[in-house]
């Protein structure tokens, strides 16, 4: 747990990535087995349990500190964790000694529910801040510290003086702590076989298009597949013989969310899409989709309602062959074979655009961007092959330009993280008559030196305090753009924006010009 | 006489109005009164300054010699009368344990007695004289660090994890930022009291106040210019102590493997310290942590505690908590990051 402990504050203020790898391989390379596979899979966000909610942590600091001190604190600090490592009181006498990671884990592992809150009092009772930290965050699995799981995966490959794809190709079917990986990797047992594992595959992303790539595009366009780019969510789709699976992009299994795609899917092979909400062979909106999301368990009426499919685009293994390295059109031949075998109302196949010059290609953006179910245009190298990770110049993301208000800036809120104590979460409203209602909340969009010139606007012009919310006077106009308006129910204001972020600051413009309700909901599709 | 009658807050500064003065002022006034030489407590350009010796030289070593209309020094315990003679306010200059000449100011004014104690630390300082409870009706204090987060260790500890960092990565230069008075000379002393005989290297910031320090008697060890060194890359594996400002800027680049660490109560708090890119915090404050303002206003015991600046919510809970009178007088523009 030492160890730990001070390879996570290495890490934490260590700025340069290559100086992060070099801290980890050490680690590694002085650290016994399994505790060093604990600690890969608390970097790289693989532990599959919580050894305690965030709640019993708050619960157990407030029958130790006055309450209101430690909602003072915390608003300070902008971190439970952090907050309770500094409140927690310092052990009187000579602490104990420390567990090792294993012997943590699999403390909390074992611990029957009524005395994890102990077993953690007992553990922060013998630690110094910076362990005390290191366990709330490994605990809760909230640790970051400014490493990648791609990063992590690079030092096991320096590691273990392999390629980082065959970590990649392995890393979703294993387990931690790592053990087979490690044998591996020390040349003690031979690689892991997960040839048959229903598993998840690392994804290939695109960039957003830039000015000359689209040169490039409408000069050759045939060398291109031009898809829309649906308004949905990515999902991987593995089917083979020990089983069936539906993976978010980020590889979290979402099968149970999803019962009415995966009973659709029984064709082998694992296929690429977007996830949508599809009536009838008509998509839905994003809005849509979202009564979806977040449902562990859709209700009956639910999936009846709102039943989901997918609009496939690629293929990464066609029965149990792997089609990863053969270019997109031929992939695309895969991709329709696998289709004719399964054949359900949830697959749609991914209309390619017949576009063969610029005018064509201009004409379908702007047409993208009437559709409600679409954001844009996706642009495809025809010979990409299909790349784990975001390679250079192969796929483009060509979104339709985002919509914008100017709304006046009402209540703020203390960031967390890299921006706690930084006034950097602003709601905003706009006119109806001669009030304002709130229509969305943003966090991002600005500089560095904008968030502290924001901050202090805050600080010097706040009118009340709610908690940990500062009214502020309604003086300052923010544009914000979003890509979407959608009605709401759950507002007062009547709509919702999708991805809502700041533009630009209107230090000039006096918040009576703000826009008005009526302006915003215009802009619904 | 109940002080606020006399003594309250302007957009200036803390007014005491039968001595016609105003304490810290941020903007210049006629008569100031001056805790202690911080910027953002003493500012050039008043008719006439009070103040310590040492303030007033440290003062006009920034300010320059006509940094005020007419200067008075005062010697900590000695006795000055303000105001009318027939009604005077009496005002005593007191030691705040903050940095080189900083001082707590008691006024007296018809048999009440309010101590000002500017900014003040309980933890032990070589550069300048303890912090020294003084008996009043009134106290009023900071809070810059009133939060039971804030926990200071000692400087001795936060030394040596800089001279264990040095020992680990001798290949790196390692910049420490200080804020120029006070926290640079006591950051080099406490290097030196644990051992450390090396030159200690400075950014031409640094180097007037030092000098400064010497001349009032306090022995530094050798400290060498870092523009003076012709070879940058034999700053490898040394200390080099800059304002936090140029910790990040063009010139800390002509530096070999920089390695950035700052001295500052707020290291405590890790976003703090990434916010400014800090590989290497390094928590000394020359202000009083939580548990320090507490114990200090139990043993001042005061009727009321004012609150300047800071923190002021907590430390006002806490008080009201103990069953104590106490205010926040939200005064702004008295706390800036770097020297914290």
């Amino acid at each position: 747990m030492q160890a730990f402990s001070e390879l996570l504050e290495n890490l934490y203020y260590t700025t340069a990535s290559n100086e992060k790898q070099r801290l980890l391989l050490a680690y590694l390379k002085n650290t016994p087995d399994p505790d060093r596979g604990w600690a890969i899979a608390a970097l790289a966000g693989t532990l599959r349990f919580e050894f305690f909610k965030r709640h019993t942590v708050k619960q157990l600091m407030l029958s130790r500190v006055d309450p209101d001190l430690f909602a003072m604190s915390y608003d300070y600090v902008g971190e439970v964790s952090e907050t309770v490592a500094h409140l927690w009181p310092d052990a009187t006498e000579q602490p104990a000694t420390l567990p090792t990671l294993n012997e943590l884990v699999t403390a909390f592992q074992q611990v029957s529910k009524q005395k994890v809150s102990a077993l953690l009092a007992d553990y922060l009772s013998i630690m110094t801040p910076p362990q005390r930290w290191a366990l709330l965050k490994l605990g809760t699995r909230g640790l970051r510290v400014g490493m990648s799981a791609r990063s992590v995966k690079k030092v096991l490959a320096t590691y273990g003086q392999v390629p980082v794809e065959e970590i990649e190709q392995l890393w979703h079917a294993l387990a931690p702590p790592y053990a087979e990986l490690f044998a591996w990797l020390d040349g003690k047992q031979p690689k892991p076989d997960i040839s048959n594992a229903v598993t998840f595959h690392p994804v290939m992303l695109s960039h957003p298009v830039q000015d000359d790539d689209l040169e490039a595009i409408k000069a050759q366009p045939d060398e291109w597949q031009i898809e829309h780019k649906y308004d949905g969510i990515r999902v991987q789709l593995v089917c083979n013989a020990n089983g069936k699976a539906i993976y978010s992009r980020t590889g979290d299994d979402i099968s149970h969310a999803f019962p009415d795609v995966l009973e659709q899917l029984h064709f082998h092979g694992v296929v690429d899409g977007e996830l949508l909400i599809m009536k009838d062979g008509n998509i839905d909106s994003f809005n849509a989709l979202q009564q979806r999301l977040n449902r562990k368990k859709p209700t009956k009426a639910l999936l009846a309602s709102h039943p989901a499919g997918v609009m496939l685009y690629d293929i990464l293994k066609y029965q149990q062959s792997d089609v990863t390295r053969h270019s997109l059109d031929v992939r695309r031949e895969y991709l329709e074979k696998w289709v004719a075998n399964n054949q359900q109302p949830a697959f749609q196949l991914s209309p390619m655009l017949a576009i063969h010059d610029a005018e064509q290609l201009e004409a379908a953006y702007r047409q993208a961007a009437d559709d409600p179910s679409v954001e844009g245009l996706m642009l495809k190298r025809l010979a990409s092959p299909y790349t784990a990770g975001r390679p250079v110049g192969q796929w483009f993301k060509w979104k339709r330009e985002a919509l914008l208000a100017d709304a006046v800036i009402m209540y703020a809120q203390r960031g967390h993280g890299k921006r706690s104590s930084f006034y950097s979460d602003y709601t905003f409203g706009v006119w109806e008559g001669d009030k304002l209602l709130p229509i969305g909340k943003a966090y991002s969009g600005f500089t560095d030196d904008e968030l502290k010139k924001l901050d202090n606007w805050i600080r010097r012009h706040a009118t009340g305090r709610f908690g940990p919310v500062r009214e502020v006077e309604k003086a300052l106009v923010l544009e914000v753009a979003f890509d979407a308006v959608h009605p709401s129910t759950r507002h007062k204001s009547g709509v919702a924006l999708r991805f809502p972020r700041v533009h630009r600051i209107r230090w000039d413009k006096p918040a009576s010009e703000a826009d008005t309700l009526d302006a915003v909901k215009r802009l619904i599709r | 006489m109940d002080a606020s009658q006399w003594l309250h807050k302007q957009p200036q500064g803390l007014y005491c109005e039968p001595a016609d003065c105003y304490i810290d002022p941020l903007h210049p006034v006629e008569h100031a009164l001056i805790t202690h030489a911080h910027a953002d407590h003493a500012i050039g350009g008043h008719q006439s300054v009070t103040a310590t010796a040492s303030t007033l030289a440290i003062m006009q070593t920034r300010y320059g010699e006509d940094m005020a209309g007419s200067t008075q020094a005062v010697n900590y315990r000695e006795q000055i009368t303000l105001g009318s003679p027939n009604d005077p306010v009496t005002c005593v200059f007191y030691p705040a344990g903050h940095i080189l000449g900083s001082a707590q100011i008691l006024l007296c004014y018809r048999g009440t007695r309010v101590v000002i104690s500017g900014d003040y630390k309980r933890q032990s300082d070589p550069t300048c004289l303890p912090f020294k409870p003084v008996p009043c009706d009134v106290f009023i204090t900071e809070a810059t660090f009133a939060l039971p987060v804030f926990k200071h260790p000692s400087i001795e500890q936060e030394m040596a994890k800089l001279l264990d960092s040095l020992a680990v990565f001798p290949e790196r230069c390692h910049l420490v930022g200080v804020y120029a008075l006070g926290k640079c000379q006591r950051v080099i002393l406490a290097l030196r009291a644990i051992g450390y005989t090396s030159p200690i290297y400075l950014h031409g910031a640094q180097r007037k106040l030092c000098d400064l320090y010497e001349r009032q008697g306090i022995e530094l060890g050798e400290l060498i210019d870092v523009a003076e060194v012709s070879d940058k890359q034999s700053l490898a594996g040394n200390i080099v102590l800059a304002p936090p400002s140029a910790l990040s800027d063009r010139w800390s680049r002509t530096l070999p493997n920089v390695r950035r660490a700052m001295a500052s109560g707020w290291m405590q708090i890790r976003a703090r310290a990434k916010q400014r890119q800090v590989e290497l915090p390094l928590v000394v404050s020359d202000h009083c942590d939580w548990q320090a303002l507490l114990d200090t206003i139990e043993e001042v015991n005061p009727n009321e505690v004012w609150i300047t600046h800071g923190r002021e919510d907590a430390l006002l809970h806490a008080l009201t908590q103990q069953g104590r009178t106490a205010q926040a007088l939200s005064m702004v523009g008295y706390e800036s990051d770097t020297q914290d």
